[in-house]
C-alpha cells in the first residue's frame, strides 16, 4: 500500500500544477506578458499605446462574452463573425433613419440569428456545430446580398461611437468593460445564469429538475447573437464603414480561443467571465508583442495555436487523478 | 444438460473481491463455468453482478484473487485481450455498430477478400447469411444492423461471439425488450451454443426464463455469494429469498430499519393518481395512487417497471397511453417536468450521477438548483435565501460536507443523495417519488433517510417509495404495489405487507391481489 | 452502393425507441420498411436528386447552362473542393472533423510553386510531405492524446496559415509556378477537361473502394458508429483516427497544390471558409457529423450541387455570389432539418 502511494505522488503534483494553470495560468501569462513588455519594449508604457491594444480588443472581448455562455451549456456558436457583418449591413441599410433605429435593427438582426441557431439547437436538436456553421454560412452571404459593397459611413452620431471618449477611455472600450460586468453579474447573481452552467453541467439532471433547458438553450444564442451584433455596430463606428464582406472574418476563432484560454472548458458546466476576458487581452498582447518585436504575423499565429492546444491540453486532463 | 463431470472450469473466479470508494463490491467471490453449461447468475441490484461481469470482460481488474480460464490464471488488461481469450460479452446496447449492415458487423475484421486484396462483397454476404441459418436466424445481412429488432440484433452479436470463436458468452437481461417470439429464438441459439460445447453465463430476473434455460445457477447478495448448484433443486420462492437476502422461514417480525410503520391515518383522497400508464415493452397499463401522508411502495424485480413507472408519473417517459392527476389535475404533458414539479410532484432519480447530481456545481448550488427561482426576486438570485434554505437543510439531513461550496462530486454517496433531497424538499412538494434513495449509501445515512422518509409522511406527504431492498419495502410502506413485467401483478395493503407476500406475489405465484384494483385501508 | 446509409436511431436515451402505438407488429413491419427505404433514399441520394433537379431547371431556364463550356467549367471549379471534401468525408464518418484544411489547401499550393523550382516532383512532393505531416499530428494529438477534434484542427487552421505566411514572406512573395510540366498539371488535360478533374475522378473511385471495400474503410466506419463496440470488435481505434487526418492533410495539400498549378502560382489569399465549404458539401451529401454514416458518392453530389447553385447565380447575371452563400446555408439547414425530422420519425427498435 505505501508503495503504491508513493508512487501516485507525482501524478498528484502533476494534477495539481495542471489544476493551478488552469485557474490562474491566464492571469499569470497575462501579468508576465505585461512585465516584460514594461522592460523590453521601447514606448510600451504610452497610453497611447494601451488605448489601441483595449480598442482593438474589445469587439472579440464583447463576442467571447456570448460564446462563453454558449460554451458554457456545451455548445458553440460558429455564426458570431458572419452575424457582425450582418450588423454592419443593417447599419448601413438604415443608418438614413438615424443612428439609433439603426443600431437597434443590427442588434434584433443578431437576436432573430441567434435565435434561429437556438431554436435549431434546442428545439430541433441539430448539433450546435452543424447549426449555426449554416448560419455562419448563410447569414454572411445575407449580409454581402444586402451591402454588396465596402460602404463609407459619416453619421456623426455613429461615428462617435466608434472614435469617442470619456476621460481619455474610448467608448467602445467602456461599453466591453460594462457588457463584461453585466456579464459577470449575469453569470454569478441571476437564476439564468446559474441555470445554464447547471444544463452545461449536466442536462439530464436539469431537466428532471424542471429547468426549462430549452428555452434557455435559446436564450443563450440569442444573446450570443446580440452581443455578436453590438460588436458588429461598434467595429463598423470605428472603421467609419460598413463592411460586410470581411468584418467579423474568423472572429468565431478569437472567440473561441479567448473563452478557452480563459478557463471556460469546451463540455460545458462552468463559465468564467473574467477569465475570457482575460484570454482575449492575452491573444491580443501576444500578436503586439511579437510585432513589436519584430517578429511577423506569422510566428504570432503558430505561438497562437501553440497556445491554444496546450491550454486545452491543461484542461482535458481535468478528473484525471 | 448435465455437464456435470469434474472437468475443468472453462471460466473461474476464484476468491475475487473488488472495492471501489466507499463500497467493497466483490467479497471474495468465488464462481466456476463448466464446458457447455447455461449458468444464471442472478442478485438483486448492487449485489455485485455486473461487477463480476466486468471483472470477466477486462474492464474491471480485481483487487483480490483470481480469475482462471480454463485452468490457466489470467489478467485482462482491456476488454479486447478478454474477447481474444474467447470471452465474449452480449450486451443490449453496445457490442455492434448500428449503422453499418448487418454482414459487415458480423465479419468486421475477417470480411473475405477478392484477389486484389479488396472485401468481397458477395461471399461476405453469402457467408454471413450462412453464419445466421446455422443458428437458425434469417435476417437481410445486407440491411443496416439498426433496422433490425432488438432480438435479431442480439443474435448477431451472438453469432458473432460464435464466429470469432468464443468459449464463453456472458449475456447481460438478453430479453428485456424481446417479443415473446423473439425470446423463443433467442433460446434457440443459446442452447444451439451449449450443444457446441460454449458455455453461457444468463443474467436475468424472469425467473421463467432461468427455469427453462439455465442448468445452474448462483446467486451474489451483497457483493458475496449466497448460493451456487443446480438450478432445479431450487424452487422459485426459496430462489427469490436468496436473491432478496430474506428468509422464508425466519422473518422476523421487527425490523432494523428506521422505518416506524404506521403512518397517520391516510385522507381518502388520493393526491396522486397514475392512470394506465403504457409504453410498448416497458410499461403495460400501471396504475398507482397515492394518498396524502401515505407511503407507497412500488415493490418488483429489477426490469419490471419501478423506475419507468416513477419516470412516467412526473413526464420524464413519453407515454403511449395513461394519465397523471394530482389533487384532481391532470397534468400537462406538454413541458411534462416542469408541470409535474408545479404540481408538487417530484423525483429522486435512480440513478444519483447521470441523472441526480450536477457534478461540476457545489452542494450549495446543488441544493438550490430546483427551487432557484423561489429564491430569486425578478430573476436576481438572492444569495441569503440561499444561504439559509442551504443551511436549514445541511442541518436537517445533517449533509456533511467542507462547506457548502465544496464539490457535489467530492462527497460520499449519502450525502449526494441527501443533498438531492433537500433539493426537492426546497421545494415544498405534495408527492415525493424515491426510487432507490438509500442504494449504495452507508448504513447510518441509510437509517437517516429511512426515518426522514417517514417522518415527512408523517407531516402530510404522499411517499412513492421504490426499493429493491425488501426489508425497507415492508417496512417503510403502509401499501405495496408489485410490478412484474410492466404490469401491476398485485397489491397490498394492512396486515398483508410482509416479505413472503411480497415474494410470492413477485414469483407469480397468484397471491394478492393480481386484478390490480384499488385497496384502501 | 449496399454500404450502412440511413438514418440513426436516436441514441441519446439508450432506450428502445417509442413505436407508434400498439398497432400489429407486422403493420407496422410494413410501414417501418416503407419509411426505411424512403428515409435511405432521401439521406444518402437526396443531394442526388436534388442536383438532378436543378440541373434540369438550369437546363430549361437558361440556354447558357447545359452548354459544353459551361458544365466544363462547373465541373472544373468544383474539382479542388470535391478532393477536399473527399477527405473530410472520411473525418467526419470516423466522428471527426477537420478544420484546418482550407489553410492546408493554401500551404499546398505555396509550397507546390515553391517546389515546382525543382521540377515536377518536387512540386507534388513537398506540398504532399508537409500538409500530410501536419495531417498526422493533428491525427496523434486527437487519436492518442484524446484531445477534442474541434479544437486540434482549429488550432491547425491558425498555426498552418502561419507557417503559410512564414514561408511567404507574410503573404508578400507569391510564388510563381516554373515547372511547365507541373503548370501543365493544372491546365490541360484529355477532352478539353483538366487534369484536376480526372484526378478528383479517380480519386473519389478509389476513395468509394477505400471505404466499402477494404479493412480501413470498415474500421473508419466502425469507430464513427460506435468507438467502444469497435473496440471491442478489435478496431485499431487510434491508428484509424490518425489515418483519416493524414488523409484528409494529404488531400487538402494535393488539391492546394493542383489549384497552384491552374493559377500558376501559390496565391496566398485563397482557402478561407473551404473548411466550411467542404463540411457543408459533405453533410448535404448524406453524411451525418454524429459519425459512422455516410459515403464518398453523396459527397461528390454535395459538392457539385454547391457548383451547380452557384453557377445557376450567376446565370442569373445581377445577382452576387454572396446569393450563393445564402442558398447553401439555407439549403445546409434544410437538409440538416430534414435529417432530425427523418431520424425522428425513423426510429424503429
Amino acid at each position: 500500500m505505501a508503495e503504491a502511494v508513493a508512487g501516485r505522488r507525482p501524478g498528484l503534483d502533476r494534477a495539481r500544477v495542471l489544476a493551478w494553470a488552469r485557474e490562474y495560468g491566464v492571469y499569470v501569462s497575462v501579468l508576465a506578458l505585461l512585465l516584460f513588455n514594461v522592460v523590453f519594449t521601447p514606448n510600451f508604457v504610452d497610453p497611447g499605446n494601451f488605448r489601441t491594444q483595449l480598442v482593438q480588443v474589445a469587439p472579440i472581448v464583447i463576442v467571447a462574452l456570448g460564446m462563453a455562455l454558449v460554451i458554457g451549456t456545451e455548445g458553440i456558436d460558429l455564426s458570431v463573425g458572419s452575424v457582425m457583418a450582418l450588423a454592419a449591413s443593417m447599419v448601413v441599410l438604415y443608418l438614413g433613419y438615424g443612428p439609433v433605429p439603426a443600431v437597434l435593427v443590427a442588434l434584433a438582426a443578431g437576436a432573430a440569428t441567434g435565435a434561429v441557431g437556438g431554436a435549431l439547437v434546442a428545439y430541433v436538436g441539430v448539433q450546435p456545430i452543424v447549426a449555426t456553421l449554416a448560419l455562419l454560412v448563410g447569414v454572411r452571404g445575407l449580409a454581402n446580398v444586402l451591402v454588396p459593397q465596402l460602404k463609407e459611413i459619416s453619421n456623426p452620431g455613429l461615428l462617435a461611437l466608434g472614435s469617442g471618449s470619456v476621460a481619455g477611455v474610448p467608448y467602445v472600450v467602456l461599453i466591453a468593460a460594462a457588457l463584461t460586468a453585466v456579464m459577470a453579474f449575469v453569470v454569478r447573481r441571476t437564476t439564468f445564469g446559474r441555470r445554464i452552467v447547471a444544463i452545461g453541467g449536466n442536462r439530464t439532471a436539469s431537466e428532471l429538475s424542471g429547468l426549462p433547458v430549452k428555452r434557455l438553450l435559446l436564450a443563450v444564442y440569442v444573446i450570443s447573437g446580440t452581443l455578436a451584433a453590438g460588436a458588429g455596430v461598434l467595429a463598423t463606428a470605428r472603421l467609419q464603414a460598413g463592411d460586410p464582406t470581411s468584418l467579423g472574418l474568423f472572429m468565431e476563432l478569437s472567440a473561441i480561443t479567448a473563452v478557452v484560454i480563459g478557463g471556460t472548458p469546451l463540455s460545458g458546466g462552468r463559465i468564467r467571465v473574467l477569465g475570457t476576458v482575460m484570454g482575449a487581452l492575452l491573444m491580443q498582447l501576444l500578436q503586439a508583442t511579437l510585432i513589436k518585436h519584430d517578429l511577423p504575423q506569422s510566428w504570432a499565429q503558430i505561438v497562437q495555436a501553440a497556445i491554444i492546444l496546450a491550454a486545452v491540453y491543461a484542461a482535458g486532463n481535468r478528473g484525471a487523478r | 444438460m448435465g455437464a456435470a463431470d469434474a472437468e475443468i472450469p472453462v471460466l473461474e473466479a476464484d476468491g475475487v473481491s473488488k472495492r471501489f470508494p466507499g463500497v467493497l463490491a466483490l467479497d471474495e467471490v468465488s464462481f466456476a463455468l463448466r464446458p457447455g453449461e447455461v449458468h444464471a447468475l442472478v442478485g438483486e441490484n448492487g449485489a455485485g453482478k455486473s461487477t463480476l461481469i466486468k471483472v470477466f470482460t477486462g474492464a474491471h481488474r480485481p483487487d483480490g484473487g483470481r480469475v482462471l480460464v480454463e485452468g490457466r490464471p489470467v489478467a485482462f488488461g482491456s476488454p479486447l485481450e478478454a474477447r481474444r481469450a474467447g470471452i465474449s460479452a452480449v450486451h443490449q446496447e453496445v457490442g455492434l455498430v448500428p449503422d453499418m449492415s448487418v454482414a459487415r458487423n458480423l465479419l468486421l475484421g475477417r470480411e473475405p477478400r477478392t484477389r486484389l486484396g479488396l472485401i468481397d462483397l458477395p461471399r461476405l454476404h453469402a457467408e454471413a447469411e450462412r453464419t445466421l441459418a446455422e443458428l437458425g436466424v434469417r435476417a437481410d445481412v445486407r440491411a443496416p444492423l439498426r433496422t433490425l429488432g432488438v432480438g435479431t440484433r442480439q443474435m448477431v452479436a451472438l453469432a458473432r461471439a460464435v464466429s470469432v470463436r468464443a468459449r464463453v458468452v456472458i449475456m447481460d437481461e438478453p430479453t428485456s425488450s424481446l417479443e415473446p417470439r423473439e425470446v423463443e429464438t433467442l433460446f434457440g441459439v443459446v442452447r444451439e451454443l451449449r450443444d457446441r460445447g460454449i458455455s453461457t453465463v444468463y443474467v436475468s430476473h424472469r425467473l421463467d426464463e432461468l427455469y427453462q434455460l439455465c442448468d445452474r445457477v448462483t446467486v451474489l447478495r451483497d457483493g458475496r455469494v449466497a448460493h451456487t448448484g443446480p438450478l432445479a433443486e431450487l424452487d422459485r420462492l426459496r430462489l427469490i429469498s436468496l436473491m432478496l437476502g430474506r428468509d422464508v422461514a425466519e422473518v422476523r417480525a421487527g425490523g432494523v430499519t428506521r422505518f416506524s410503520g404506521e403512518h397517520a391515518a391516510a385522507a381518502e383522497q388520493p393526491v396522486l393518481e397514475a392512470r394506465g400508464l403504457t409504453r410498448r415493452h416497458v410499461l403495460n397499463g400501471v396504475s398507482v395512487s397515492v394518498r396524502p401522508g401515505e407511503v407507497v411502495g412500488l415493490g418488483g424485480l429489477l426490469g419490471a417497471g419501478r423506475s419507468e413507472t416513477a419516470k412516467a408519473i412526473v413526464g420524464a417517459l413519453p407515454l403511449d397511453e395513461g394519465e397523471v392527476t394530482v389533487a384532481g389535475t391532470t397534468l400537462r404533458r406538454r413541458r411534462p417536468v416542469g408541470a409535474a414539479i408545479r404540481a408538487g410532484v417530484s423525483l429522486l432519480p435512480e440513478d444519483r450521477k447521470a441523472e441526480g447530481i450536477v457534478p461540476g456545481l457545489s452542494v450549495r448550488e446543488n441544493i438550490a438548483l430546483a427551487a432557484l427561482p423561489r429564491l430569486a426576486r425578478a430573476g436576481l438570485v438572492s444569495e441569503a435565501r440561499i444561504d439559509a434554505l442551504v443551511e436549514t437543510f445541511m442541518r436537517r439531513l445533517r449533509i456533511k460536507a467542507s462547506s457548502p461550496h465544496q464539490r457535489v462530486d467530492e462527497l460520499s454517496g449519502g450525502n449526494q443523495q441527501k443533498v438531492l433531497l433537500a433539493r426537492w424538499l426546497a421545494m415544498n412538494p405534495r408527492i415525493l417519488l424515491l426510487d432507490e434513495p438509500t442504494r449504495g449509501i452507508d448504513v447510518g445515512a441509510k437509517a437517516e433517510v429511512q426515518a426522514l422518509v417517514d417522518e415527512l409522511a408523517r407531516d402530510g406527504l404522499g411517499v412513492l417509495l421504490i426499493s429493491s431492498d425488501l426489508e425497507e419495502l415492508v417496512e417503510g410502506s403502509d401499501r405495496v404495489v408489485v410490478l412484474r413485467d410492466g404490469t401491476v401483478a398485485g397489491q397490498l395493503g394492512g396486515g398483508e405487507v410482509t416479505e413472503d407476500r411480497i415474494m410470492a406475489v413477485i414469483a407469480g405465484d397468484g397471491a394478492g391481489d393480481p386484478s390490480g384494483e384499488e385497496r384502501h385501508g | 452502393m449496399t454500404d450502412p446509409t440511413a438514418i440513426t436511431t436516436d441514441g441519446a436515451t439508450g432506450r428502445p425507441a417509442p413505436s407508434a402505438g400498439p398497432s400489429s407488429p407486422s403493420a407496422d413491419a410494413g410501414a417501418a420498411a416503407r419509411r426505411e427505404r424512403l428515409g435511405h433514399l432521401l439521406q444518402h441520394h437526396g443531394a442526388s436528386l436534388v442536383l438532378l433537379g436543378l440541373a434540369v431547371f438550369g437546363t430549361v431556364a437558361f440556354d447558357a447552362f447545359a452548354t459544353g463550356a459551361n458544365l466544363r467549367a462547373i465541373v472544373v471549379s468544383s474539382s479542388f473542393l470535391a478532393i477536399v471534401a473527399l477527405g473530410m468525408t472520411f473525418v467526419i464518418i470516423s466522428g471527426g472533423i477537420d478544420l484546418s484544411v482550407g489553410s492546408l489547401f493554401v500551404l499546398g499550393g505555396v509550397l507546390a510553386a515553391y517546389g515546382s523550382r525543382a521540377g515536377l516532383l518536387a512540386a507534388l512532393a513537398l506540398p504532399l510531405a508537409v500538409c500530410g505531416a501536419i495531417g498526422l499530428l493533428q491525427g496523434v494529438l486527437i487519436g492518442r492524446l484524446g484531445m477534442a477534434p474541434f479544437i486540434v484542427t482549429l488550432a491547425g487552421l491558425l498555426g498552418v496559415r502561419g507557417l503559410m505566411l512564414a514561408v511567404s514572406d507574410e503573404g508578400a512573395t507569391t510564388y510563381l509556378v516554373e515547372d511547365r510540366a507541373f503548370a501543365s498539371l493544372g491546365q490541360d488535360g484529355p477532352f478539353g477537361v483538366t487534369w484536376p478533374v480526372w484526378i478528383t475522378v479517380a480519386l473519389a473511385a478509389a476513395g468509394v473502394v477505400l471505404l466499402q471495400r477494404t479493412g480501413f474503410g470498415q474500421n473508419v466506419y466502425a469507430v464513427g458508429g460506435n468507438e467502444e463496440a469497435a473496440s471491442l470488435m478489435g478496431v485499431p481505434v487510434v491508428r484509424t483516427k490518425i489515418l483519416v487526418y493524414l488523409l484528409s492533410g494529404l488531400l487538402a495539400g494535393l488539391a492546394g497544390a493542383l489549384n497552384a498549378a491552374r493559377l500558376s502560382s501559390g496565391v496566398t489569399i485563397l482557402g478561407i471558409g473551404l473548411e466550411l465549404d467542404a463540411i457543408a458539401a459533405v453533410v448535404i451529401g448524406g453524411t451525418l457529423l454524429t459519425g459512422g454514416v455516410g459515403g464518398v458518392t453523396g459527397t461528390m453530389a454535395g459538392v457539385l450541387l454547391l457548383g451547380v447553385i452557384q453557377n445557376l447565380i450567376n446565370q442569373v447575371g445581377n445577382l452576387t455570389s454572396a446569393v450563393q452563400q445564402v442558398v447553401s446555408g439555407a439549403f445546409l439547414v434544410l437538409v440538416v432539418v430534414a435529417q432530425r425530422v427523418l431520424s425522428r420519425t425513423q426510429r424503429l427498435t
